[in-house]
């Protein structure tokens, strides 16, 4: 598409009325209201599945709504595509950047505009007024620099200039959060204040509820694809957005400090490589005792992913040593770490952790149907699982219609129980958790988290991997904050404040 | 979270998998109407009258002892083939060799029985038998090797092999096994000599061409049934079929598993060969395979490639096969139309479980929706 050379679109008020969309099955919203406000920033607050993308990508001209009516400044609209919503006024930014790394910033900006010169390129002219808006709205940004040279918050920054290059008066902004440090994050809310004092709408997607509260002037929760009502930020408390989320009211844990042992798993000098033949790991060391959750916490992309593959022995560590309550597993088979004591939480749980057109049961069995218990050797001993298939799911409440369905018909949350309930269930001494709450539902959160505790309390060391840094610090005894494969340094739990964690993703270290 | 309701939502589901089967059941009959309604545009283009055509594929397989012993007789290394395409497929692997691995089969169990023809016949026979799964195991190890040492891509790799067992097949009927009878006469006809009678496999209806390896097969489909749904090997096949990563995660030995498949595969090729070879012809002639390793992949197909589907398929296609035959001499069509019919029957069969998939997945999201509100 090529659109004009674009001027900034007033818009006064969007209101999406009576929205109605629906999949094969599943209606992801139902008769939603909203109103977007010029100057405000609105918060889409609900939990993964509620229909706050769904929404909005209507709203984007992504999806066409069932039912329904948009109206921009009081006048009806239908978008049949973005390239109608962009020219409307609205842009969105993604929650995975639509940049393309080659090419420069003012490149990057200018893909799909008409040029003034056409058939010429004009990026001259288009670098002109990246530095206009870059001044006008805080936004640090090089207009020679090529993308792969940036980092993720300034990309950011690039989708958002990109929108306001292309005139958008309301912006949408899908879980902007996920992906910064919590300094980043600071940055990224005073460049939104400024947005909104130029005029700009703001659309806030999130399930953070404090950030959802520092920065927003409206919050819209939506349910099951139901809008639970519009309240003014100001007036409503933490609870109560939970309460709306959820439905029922969620108590935050108090973890009870326990007594810690032994060092049960002793990681010294690890090396690997990642995907790209660069080097993840450089030097990687942690001691985890007994009775004790170490967070790791970072920004996407700095190893943690692969320190957890190495751990679990899915990644060919190149150096350094791995032990298991002084047994070197450095180079033992997932089979032997298995034996050793060592359970595994997988990051990616659908591609790694469970096999969807496999039964409740079969998933359950899939690392242990091995075990003596459960086979002759040959076949398999089916009473016997049945069995324990009943007694896990009723252990670790698994909503499941019974033990024969196929997975694919659970719910994250339940997924991810049923895959705690095998790797706990073996009553490991060391237990990897990587990102275990990640897309899931605050109610099953809340239950895993209840689980991963428990453990700590019967004395596995458990290693929490994940980029939630409430999480972290929840549950966390220590923190190690890692920065470019290595450990910036481990901090007490009375320590671990959110700026210094915050200081330390960002590779400064503490003082 | 509350205590969960573990009976109530049970309700829904437990209907469903009877649906399910019927489901499975009906769609591959209507892909076939479907094919034959086609078919009868063509064969009205030709100035045939369908109703007749048809009713002689009907009363080809239908209409005599003979017809309907054939139509068994065709489906058995129909069968067995797809037992061995439909193991290979739960690991996630497409084997396109099943043709060379019948032949290995054949050449396997053929050399067996004239190596060793003065053994008993209880053990010559089994090891005839032996032999040939053997042979053909070894021409699916083969790419099996090859795709977990080197990742070569096994649809290459088994149709090389075929063409490789094809010559050496050629070679040895020619050669070595070629029939001494042949060269006293002077005719060097390009088969073996005749196989002894202690491993002929026993006719079951006298005058038929009906034998004992129609039962094998039968039983063995229950057998790899089992194999695949009782046993840990079998549990790690599917896994590894289904998702490599999350199979390698629980500390399988994927691309072992993948080879394996492959390997019995082979072997359930080779059992068609010998098959053929003990209870058909007595002997290993050329174009002993008639393109059962491909029909065999369309039978498999056909049966849902589940073990005890493909009892009726292989059935079925061994009565066109049959039939086909049939018509072609009753109202004297091109025998190209009996491919082009054949050729309709798995464009639509094919076509159909695509749809399924569709609509499964329709279901499922409908179904995953109660699931999920029922946990509220």
């Amino acid at each position: 598409m090529t659109l004009p050379e674009p001027k900034q679109k007033h818009i006064q008020r969007i209101e999406m009325r009576d929205i109605v969309k629906r999949f094969p099955g599943v209606v992801a919203n139902n008769k939603v209201n909203l109103q977007i406000n010029a100057g405000e920033v609105h918060a889409l607050l609900g939990e993964n599945g509620a229909g706050k993308s769904t929404l909005m990508r209507q709203l984007y001209g992504l999806y066409r709504p069932d039912e329904g009516q948009i109206l921009v400044n009081d006048k009806p609209q239908v978008f049949h595509s973005p390239a109608d919503a962009i020219l409307a006024g609205i842009g969105m930014i993604h929650q995975h950047f639509m940049l393309v790394p080659t090419l420069s910033v003012a490149e990057n900006v200018a893909l799909g505009l008409q040029s003034s010169h056409e058939p010429l390129l004009d990026l001259q002219n288009v670098s002109q007024r990246i530095e206009k808006l870059s001044q006008a709205y805080g936004l640090k940004v090089e207009p020679d620099a090529y993308i792969w040279q940036l980092s993720v918050g300034e990309q950011q920054r690039v989708e958002i200039i990109k929108a306001l290059y292309r005139g958008a008066g309301i912006i949408i902004l899908d879980e902007p959060t996920a992906v910064l440090t919590p300094q980043e994050v600071n940055d990224l809310f005073v460049t939104l204040k400024r947005m909104t004092s130029e005029g700009h709408g703001l659309v806030f997607i999130s399930h953070k509820l404090h950030e959802v509260m520092a920065i927003s002037d409206q919050v819209t929760v939506l349910r099951d694809g139901q809008s639970m009502g519009t309240r003014p930020a100001k007036g409503v408390t933490r609870d109560e957005m939970v309460k709306m989320m959820v439905g029922r009211e969620v108590k935050p844990l108090a973890p009870q400090p326990v007594q810690t042992g032994e060092v049960c798993l002793q990681i010294s000098g690890l090396r690997a490589a990642g995907d790209r033949e660069t080097e993840a790991l450089r030097g990687v060391d942690l001691n985890v005792h007994a009775g004790e959750i170490l967070g790791v916490a970072g920004v996407s992309g700095n190893g943690q992913r692969e320190l957890a593959q190495c751990l679990a022995g899915l990644r060919k560590v190149t150096g350094g040593r791995i032990l298991l309550n002084g047994q070197d597993i450095t180079q033992a088979s997932l089979q032997e770490r298995m034996a050793a004591g060592q359970s595994y939480i997988p990051e990616e749980r659908m591609r790694d952790g469970a096999i969807r057109e496999f039964s409740v049961q079969e998933n359950l069995f899939l690392r242990d149907h091995a075990a003596s218990a459960f086979t002759n050797g040959i076949f398999l001993h089916f009473a016997r699982m049945a069995a324990r298939t009943r007694e896990v799911i009723q252990q670790y409440s698994i909503k499941a219609p019974s033990a024969e369905t196929p997975i694919k018909n659970l719910s994250g949350g339940n997924i991810q129980k049923l895959i705690m309930a095998r790797e706990l269930s073996r009553q490991p001494k060391a237990l990897i958790a990587a990102q275990p709450t990640r897309g899931v539902d605050i109610g099953a959160t809340e239950y895993i988290h209840q689980r991963l505790l428990e453990q700590r309390a019967n004395g596995t060391a458990i290693l929490l991997i994940s980029e939630d840094l409430d999480e972290i610090r929840t549950l966390s005894d220590r923190v190690a904050v890692m920065y470019e494969g290595q450990m910036m340094g481990i901090l007490s739990r009375d320590e671990a404040s959110v700026e210094t964690i915050g200081l330390m993703m960002a590779g400064v270290a503490a003082t | 979270m509350p205590p969960a309701p573990q009976s109530a939502p049970q309700k829904p589901l437990a209907r469903l998998p009877w649906k399910n089967l019927l489901f499975g059941a009906a769609l591959p009959v209507a892909a076939m109407l479907a094919a034959f309604l086609l078919g009868a545009v063509v064969l009205l283009a030709l100035r045939v009258n369908p109703f007749t055509a048809y009713a002689s594929i009907f009363s080809g397989v239908f209409g005599s002892l003979s017809g309907f012993t054939q139509s068994l007789v065709k489906a058995t290394p129909l069968l067995l083939v797809g037992l061995g395409i439909c193991i290979a497929f739960r690991a996630s692997m497409i084997n396109i060799g099943a043709e060379g691995q019948i032949i290995l089969g054949a050449l396997g169990a053929t050399a067996w029985s004239l190596a060793f023809r003065d053994l008993p016949g209880w053990l010559l026979l089994p090891g005839a038998l032996v032999a040939s799964f053997l042979a053909g195991a070894l021409w699916g190890f083969v790419p099996g090797l090859l795709k977990a040492r080197f990742r070569v891509n096994e649809i290459l790799s088994t149709v090389m092999m075929n063409a490789i067992a094809l010559q050496l097949m050629n070679l040895l009927i020619r050669g070595p096994l070629i029939d001494p009878a042949g060269v006293a006469a002077g005719t060097y006809l390009a088969q073996s000599e005749r196989l002894p009678e202690s491993v002929w496999l026993l006719r079951l209806i006298p005058q038929t061409l009906l034998h004992t390896g129609s039962l094998l097969a039968v039983g063995l489909a229950v057998v790899v049934y089992i194999f695949l749904w009782r046993t840990t090997i079998g549990f790690r096949i599917r896994a590894v079929g289904l998702n490599p990563d999350a199979a390698r995660y629980a500390g399988i030995n994927v691309p072992g598993y993948q080879a394996l498949s492959l390997t019995l595969a082979g072997g359930f090729a080779g059992l068609a060969g010998a098959v053929e070879v003990m209870g058909v012809h007595h002997r290993l002639l050329e174009g002993i395979t008639s393109g059962y390793g491909f029909s065999g992949i369309v039978a498999a197909l056909f049966g849902g490639l589940h073990p005890l589907g493909l009892i009726p398929a292989a059935w079925l296609f061994g009565s066109l096969l049959v039939g086909a035959d049939k018509m072609q001499r009753a109202v004297q069509v091109p025998s190209a139309l009996i491919d082009t019919l054949l050729g309709l029957v798995v464009l639509f069969v094919v076509g159909s479980a695509y749809l399924s998939r569709q609509w499964a997945a329709r279901r499922e999201i409908a179904l995953s929706k109660q699931g999920k509100e029922s946990e509220g």
